[in-house]
């Protein structure tokens, strides 16, 4: 089959095409730079944490007595929790991933004040079992001992009393790149300490700075002195997650004075911490739908009613010789012509919006592989569309032909 | 007109599917541009009209010299020590220091469990600056931030929650085994966005409980929001001394002059702190009122202004598809529109009869529009977002959705109409 009378139909039609063509390129665009921001947010959502995400429960406690030693009631109230059938470990934290809080403060490798090579990091600070319970993993030294652990209060007076601490992989890359980290000094404020172990992965509870600062935080061997609102972090077996959090919160409220603020899974944290991505995603995908749908109804229309027009045509076509299957090739070639000049058009129009977005919301640059997505998702959909109008204009019958309209 | 109303009917009962098909593509479109036109209008709107081109935010650089880079952003919130010798200097018409807080409320009553509540400690200007509406008593003096005193303003649904509809003026909240005489209660006042501190949110409610900042000191009640040391801080990030960014500082200029007078007292102070060798860094000072601060900071989610890039985007694609499909509507009718024409009916006469074809389904596709960014906008109430409740179409809203929907379909229309009026009349007549 040539293109040459296909062309000279579209020609005549040639605003009616032009137009379903540029509906196909803003289609096709738009579908190609959608699927590239969903897989993002996929992404993202998917970046590893670095603890035992399901197997985590976090109770937010207040009401603790001002006046009484502080340490004393959080030591007790780890006593009672460990008690709870279920539970596997225990520990306060000052901060939890996915939270709402974060502590962060800059390390550097010197103490010259022109020093440039610093990092804002994120810091966990928690009671001595805060390592098993949050399912930390090390790439290289070791845990704390319990000896290095001081109170924050004593840690804050002296400061040369923090001695060690861990960092994440993500820390040691920015500050020694391609080497150890074990062993090196670095300052945070004015005194050093010392890294005596490298995690895999451990989050920061906020991305205030960027994404690319998802990685940077730190262990410091420092109880936290009691704030008035405090967190529990308890680890148990994935499918008695509900029961032990509900025993635990029962638990804890019959403490003197307790108070359990919030009580969450680490996943209904995580959740809740990636619900604007994942609406985003879902929005990408039903807007990315309806295009399609759209897109595919008016070539349905167009080619009805070009079937309709073309009848006589098509009759004299059937009576010189021509079979079903040529007259349905004819409108899916026509189709696919008219879908293969709107994708070529749409990949450019794609890389423009990329663009666009690149330079107001900081999106990274469209990678080649989305681009057939967009084009394979048109081509597919023109094809189904046009398949109804040409097995119609398959059966007109011969006699039309004859027929004076 | 009348005839061709009945005319577009015929056609429409003729094409019955791609009729609709053509009216819900338009509606699609609407709805969700609307939706989301709706969300950026409300996120980007002005939390106080009529005032916040006089309600200034005041910048300063107190760091030291380590990372200093000249003409940088200096720090978004202030030094404790600064912000009260700021207030202290009394240099603008109104001024207050504020910062946000929590603590645990005791109702003292046997039925109610204690909760937590959401704290600001500010001074007594907080209330007349921003046009805040009490709903009985009023702010506190200054004599009484000065004298640390233990008094509260509180919001409705506190005192509603805690004294149930008794007046709770002159009665007493307990925070943190603290008693504070409440002095005045708000009416219900939910600036959009939150713009005096975005830290704790820039979409979120408005305090439960305010108090005097000297006295959140004295009592040493917890804050919340951001702070950022830059060398170590001892045993407290929040004395008076700490190298701490905290605090956030207004204040109401009331013309460019009384402005531009305040930037001059800025630098001067940053000057004398230099001289007296606090601040190392030479003056650096930013005052923006509320639009530029808001715009500064740009508080509206970027996700936001992506869905209605988006949502407009869709709207052309619909649009497109219904001028494609309307073209090939009206001129599959040539030899209808010849026969009219060569009956002695003008272009003009043609050109009306399908514009207001096409009107009628523009007309059609708006209404069903309107009513899916309802939906939209109840979907939208429906997500976990701060803002979420927010979401409801206002007048400006609706008339913009009606502009919107007239505009959009005559867009669709006009060029197929034009189309349809060019067919010449005897061309049509001829038999194929």
């Amino acid at each position: 089959m040539s293109f040459g009378p296909i062309l000279s139909a579209l020609h005549r039609h040639r605003t009616a095409a032009a137009l379903i063509v540029l509906e196909i390129a803003f289609t096709c665009a738009m579908v190609s730079n959608a699927f590239f921001l969903v897989s993002e947010r996929l992404n993202r959502m998917n970046r590893p944490s670095g603890v035992a995400e399901s197997e985590l429960l976090v109770l937010q406690v207040t009401g603790f007595d001002k006046t009484s030693k502080a340490q004393a009631q959080t030591q007790e109230d780890l006593a009672v929790l460990s008690a709870i059938p279920g539970v596997r470990e225990v520990a306060s934290s000052r901060q939890v991933p996915f939270g709402d809080s974060s502590w962060n403060t800059t390390v550097k490798l010197s103490q010259d004040p022109t020093q440039e090579s610093r990092v804002n990091v994120s810091t966990y600070l928690g009671s001595p079992n805060l390592f098993e319970t949050l399912g930390l993993k090390l790439a290289a030294g070791r845990d704390f001992t319990r000896e290095e652990y001081v109170e924050e209060a004593d840690a804050l007076a002296t400061p040369n009393t923090t001695r060690s601490l861990i960092i994440t992989r993500a820390v040691a890359e920015r500050l020694w790149p391609g080497q150890s980290a074990l062993g090196q000094i670095l300052y945070m404020g004015n005194y050093g300490v010392r890294v005596i172990g490298v995690l895999e992965q451990l989050v920061r509870p906020d991305e205030l700075s960027g994404p690319t600062h998802f990685e940077l935080s730190v262990v410091l061997p420092v109880r936290p002195q009691l704030k008035p609102v405090d967190n529990y972090l308890i680890r148990t077996e994935p499918e008695r997650r509900q029961e032990v959090l509900a025993a635990a919160a029962a638990a804890i409220e019959r403490r003197p004075g307790r108070l359990v603020v919030r009580q969450n899974t680490l996943e209904e944290l995580k959740n809740k911490y990636y619900r604007g991505d994942r609406a985003m995603a879902s929005l990408l995908v039903a807007v990315c739908a309806a295009l399609l749908i759209i897109t595919a109804l008016g070539i349905v229309g167009l080619a009805s009613f070009w079937v309709q027009q073309r009848t006589r045509q098509i009759g004299i076509r059937r009576a010189l010789g021509a079979t079903r299957g040529q007259i349905v090739r004819y409108f899916q070639l026509e189709n696919f012509l008219l879908a293969t000049i709107g994708i070529a058009l749409g990949m450019l129009l794609a890389y423009g919006i990329n663009q666009l977005l690149m330079e107001r919301y900081e999106l990274a640059r469209l990678p080649a592989q989305y681009l057939p997505v967009g084009a394979l998702s048109l081509w597919l959909s023109g094809q189904l569309a046009v398949l109804g109008p040409a097995l119609r204009a398959a059966s007109v019958p011969p006699a039309v032909a004859t027929r004076s309209v | 007109m009348l005839y061709y109303l009945d005319l577009a009917r015929r056609s429409f009962a003729r094409n019955r599917v791609l009729t609709s098909l053509m009216v819900v593509a338009i509606a699609l479109g609407i709805g969700t541009s609307m939706t989301t036109l709706t969300v950026l209008y409300l996120l980007s709107s002005d939390p106080l009209p009529g005032k916040s081109d006089r309600l200034y935010h005041v910048q300063l650089d107190p760091m030291g010299k380590e990372g200093y880079h000249p003409g940088e952003e200096p720090h978004l919130q202030l030094t404790r020590y600064d912000a009260e010798t700021l207030w202290r200097a009394r240099r603008a018409k109104h001024q207050a220091l504020m910062t946000g807080g929590y603590g645990v409320a005791d109702p003292q009553r046997a039925e109610l469990s204690s909760f937590r509540v959401d704290l600001r400690y500010t001074s007594a200007d907080f209330f007349t600056m921003f046009d805040v509406p009490f709903a009985r008593g009023g702010p506190w003096s200054e004599r009484e931030d000065d004298a640390r005193a233990r008094v509260a303003v509180i919001a409705k649904e506190l005192a509603e929650k805690l004294f149930d509809g008794v007046d709770a003026v002159g009665r007493t909240v307990r925070i943190d085994q603290h008693d504070l005489v409440i002095v005045g209660v708000l009416e219900r006042w939910r600036p959009t966005p939150h713009f005096y501190d975005l830290h704790t949110g820039a979409y979120d409610e408005v305090e439960q409980v305010f108090l005097p900042f000297s006295t959140s000191r004295e009592l040493e009640l917890e804050r919340s929001g951001s702070i950022d040391c830059w060398s170590e801080t001892g045993p407290a990030s929040t004395g008076l001394h700490a190298p701490c960014v905290w605090i956030q500082f207004w204040t109401q200029l009331d013309s460019p002059d009384e402005a531009a007078a305040y930037r001059d007292f800025l630098v001067s102070y940053s000057e004398e702190q230099q001289r007296a060798g606090r601040f190392q860094r030479p003056p650096n000072v930013r005052l923006r009122n509320v639009t530029e601060w808001l715009d500064f900071r740009q508080v509206v989610p970027s996700d936001v202004r992506l869905q209605t890039w988006l949502a407009f985007a869709f709207l052309a694609v619909c649009l497109l598809n219904t001028v494609g499909l309307l073209l090939a509507k009206f001129l599959r009718r040539s030899r209808e529109i010849g026969v009219r024409r060569a009956l002695g009916a003008s272009r003009r006469a043609i050109f009306a009869q399908f514009l207001v074809e096409a009107g009628c389904v523009g007309l059609a596709g708006g209404v069903l529009g309107l009513g899916l960014a309802w939906l939209g906008l109840w979907v939208v109430r429906q997500q976990p977002e701060q803002y979420a409740s927010l979401a409801h179409l206002d007048a400006t809203m609706l008339a913009t959705n009606f502009v919107l929907a007239i505009a959009s379909s005559s867009i669709a229309g006009l060029f197929p109409a034009w189309r349809a009026a060019r067919v010449p009349p005897a061309l049509q007549l001829k038999s194929q």
